[in-house]
């Protein structure tokens, strides 16, 4: 019988920022949509996460960040990823993330950016349209 | 049947009966408060049975329901404090003269994250995070530059800080000294409250009992060195930025006022000695009644506790003085023009509850760190509700009000409820180890979340009335240049400093660490 592969996700939160409401309703709606879930937990720095992603086998990583710091951090996820050759892995970023600095991750290979009020279900879909099944 | 002719004759229940469930309800959203508190579609006096001095009693009259000044905003209207802070000292400093050649008598400190987890500003983990939401104080010198210029006799500063709290408040007294300012002219709040952080914001280093100890530490030193200093502003506002509701607000922020008051006495304080310099720091959030009714029971609360439980004697000590913030997480990035309306009416129950400062949130938050114009809008906000809509003419215009002293009522017995429960655990320090607070505000903020995505909690712009195309707004950029500049400046100072004598006093302080009768300041 074949059975339906769980989409693996990290949910990671980089640097010092300690605002970590989004990220826990994130995981626990990606959860309750099925999938599996990783959360990191508070100060991450960007190698911590890339490990993660790539010990914990993950289809995507959620990055979530709130502290101004985006452009510093995530590039080096991106980076990290890469040096890896887990370039295959999803990154979507969250957070409070102008729309210029969107555009600038979104050429550096980051999937999708959700800034607040952005609906978890629209997150569920874009994860599921984006990840093979 | 009752018709029109005969209402006047009805009571709640038959005008309920034969009325009012006669044309049907509108479907889909809720009539519950956002902490999910279930609303009577009316409220008369026979709903709230109320005791006027036992549960109102007059403005600067316990139990301080309706305000904890006897003239409240027609003495005096409350301080407009906006918060603020980004880049070096040098920039922060500039901005902080520009405030106060305009008229503004009181600061507030915003530190960056490096400074709030007490690292350098070259240490590895603050790479992109230097002067990115706040200032960057990594030493006194950056701390005599913050404030060079500037009266510390004359002014207030409220400090945001709370892990390293006490060696902040050392570098103030420092500056104050190096001013000829003496230690009991000093005003202002630190504030120290690290409870909170453990429970929602989570800026800390140490653990939670030697933390508690530095915390009580500062409360002893302030007590007898800095009477006119707040040693502790205990704040809600985090914990419901973390997702908590309004009941859950005012029943943490209040267990961790009196774990406080508990660690003082422990110390041998007397609860007269320190009790009338704590300070508390609220959330307004958008369910206008629910927030009033928060401000009115958590005065109420404090006043019975600190004089029943606590045996406080001065009056002072039963006071419940608050600074309010609007919420941040109440603003969207989409519309964000909308934000400005949210705020407004936030801002508005912050006052009709009877609030001592107020920091309104500007617009663009949701994106990024406001501009100067839209700064000057939120600060503009608050002045309409002060001088053009007549809200303060009038003290707590809201009390009697059967709908909101009933909600004041069951606000306050939920926090009872959760008092109890915290007592059960073993109190607030076993409490956060257990996670017992994480846990609720996460399921709290789960809930609200679903609440949103069913739609049966509208948010403007966000679930309903959405633009295909969002306008562009202009945003506040940090020039990424500032975080070499202040990295310079820490490694010159590590350079020129008397290393050894740096040594040594590390030695003495972790020495002192370990010793329960020393004071750590």
């Amino acid at each position: 019988m074949l059975v339906a592969r769980k989409i693996r996700v990290v949910i990671a939160k980089p640097g010092l920022d300690g605002h970590d409401r989004g990220a826990k309703i994130i995981a626990r709606a990606l959860r309750d949509a099925g999938m599996e879930v990783i959360y990191t937990g508070l100060h991450q720095t960007p190698e911590q996460i890339v490990e993660t992603a790539i010990q914990e086998d993950a289809d995507a990583v959620g990055v979530s960040i709130l502290s101004g710091a985006h452009m510093t951090l995530v590039p080096r996820i991106m980076d990290g990823l890469r040096e890896n050759g887990a370039e295959d892995v999803l990154v979507v970023l969250g957070g409070t993330i102008p729309a210029e600095d969107a555009e600038e991750l979104k050429r550096q290979g980051v999937a999708a950016v959700f800034t607040p009020g952005a609906p978890t279900s629209e997150i569920v879909e874009f994860l599921r349209g984006k990840v093979p099944a | 049947m009752a018709t029109t002719e005969d209402r006047r004759e009805l009571g709640g229940e038959e005008w309920r009966k034969e009325l009012y469930d006669a044309t049907p309800e509108r479907q889909g959203e809720l009539f519950s408060t956002i902490s999910g508190l279930e609303n009577e579609p009316l409220y008369t006096a026979e709903s709230v049975p109320l005791e006027y001095d036992r549960d109102l009693g007059y403005p600067g009259v316990f139990p301080f329901t309706r305000g904890v000044y006897p003239s409240m905003y027609r003495g005096k209207l409350w301080t407009m404090r906006q918060f603020a802070g980004f880049g070096t000292a040098e920039e922060t400093n500039e901005r902080f003269r520009y405030l106060l050649e305009h008229g503004q008598t009181g600061l507030s400190t915003a530190f960056d994250m490096p400074t709030l987890m007490g690292l350098d500003s070259d240490h590895p983990r603050s790479l992109g995070e230097v002067g990115r939401e706040g200032v960057a104080v990594d030493s006194l010198a950056d701390m005599e530059t913050l404030f060079g210029g500037i009266p510390l006799g004359e002014v207030s500063t409220s400090m945001t800080i709370n892990a390293p709290a006490a060696m902040l408040l050392a570098f103030y007294v420092c500056v104050g000294e190096q001013q000829g300012v003496p230690r009991s002219e000093l005003r202002g709040t630190i504030q120290t409250d690290i409870l909170k952080e453990y429970i929602a914001q989570k800026e800390w280093i140490f653990p939670p009992e030697p933390s508690m100890r530095l915390v009580t530490d500062m409360v002893e030193f302030c007590a007898q060195e800095l009477p006119r200093w707040h040693p502790i502003s205990i704040s809600g506002y985090h914990i419901r930025e973390a997702g908590s509701n309004a009941v859950q607000e005012l029943a943490f922020t209040l267990a961790n006022g009196f774990a406080y008051v508990d660690a003082a006495i422990a110390r041998g304080l007397a609860v007269d000695d320190f009790a009338p310099r704590l300070s508390f720091f609220f959330n307004a959030h958008v369910d206008f009644f629910e927030e009033i009714a928060k401000y009115r029971a958590a005065r109420r609360i404090w006043a019975r506790e600190l004089r029943g439980r606590y045996g406080a004697k001065n009056p002072r000590s039963w006071l419940m003085r608050f600074h309010t913030q609007t919420a941040g997480v109440s603003l969207t990035a989409q519309q964000p023009e909308v934000n400005i309306v949210r705020t407004a009416l936030e801002a508005l129950a912050a006052v009709l509850g009877g609030t001592q400062s107020l920091h309104t949130n500007s617009f663009d938050e949701a994106l990024a760190l406001p501009t100067e114009n839209a700064v000057r809008l939120a600060l503009r906000t608050q002045q309409v509700i002060a001088h053009e809509t007549g809200v303060v003419n009038t003290i707590d215009p809201l009390g009697g009000s059967y709908y909101l002293e009933d909600l004041t009522n069951r606000l306050e017995a939920e926090a009872y409820d959760y008092f109890d429960r915290i007592e059960k655990l073993g109190g607030v320090v076993p409490a956060i180890e257990e996670n017992f607070f994480q846990r609720e505000i996460a399921e709290a903020s789960f809930r609200y979340q679903s609440e949103v995505e069913a739609k049966q909690r509208v948010i403007v712009g966000v679930n309903r009335y959405q633009l295909e195309d969002e306008p562009d707004v202009e945003i506040l950029r940090i020039d990424p240049a500032l975080e070499q500049k202040q990295i310079d400046r820490v490694q010159a100072l590590r350079e020129r400093r008397d290393s050894a004598a740096a040594e040594r006093s590390l030695a003495a302080l972790k020495e002192a660490s370990t010793r329960d009768e020393m004071t750590l300041l």
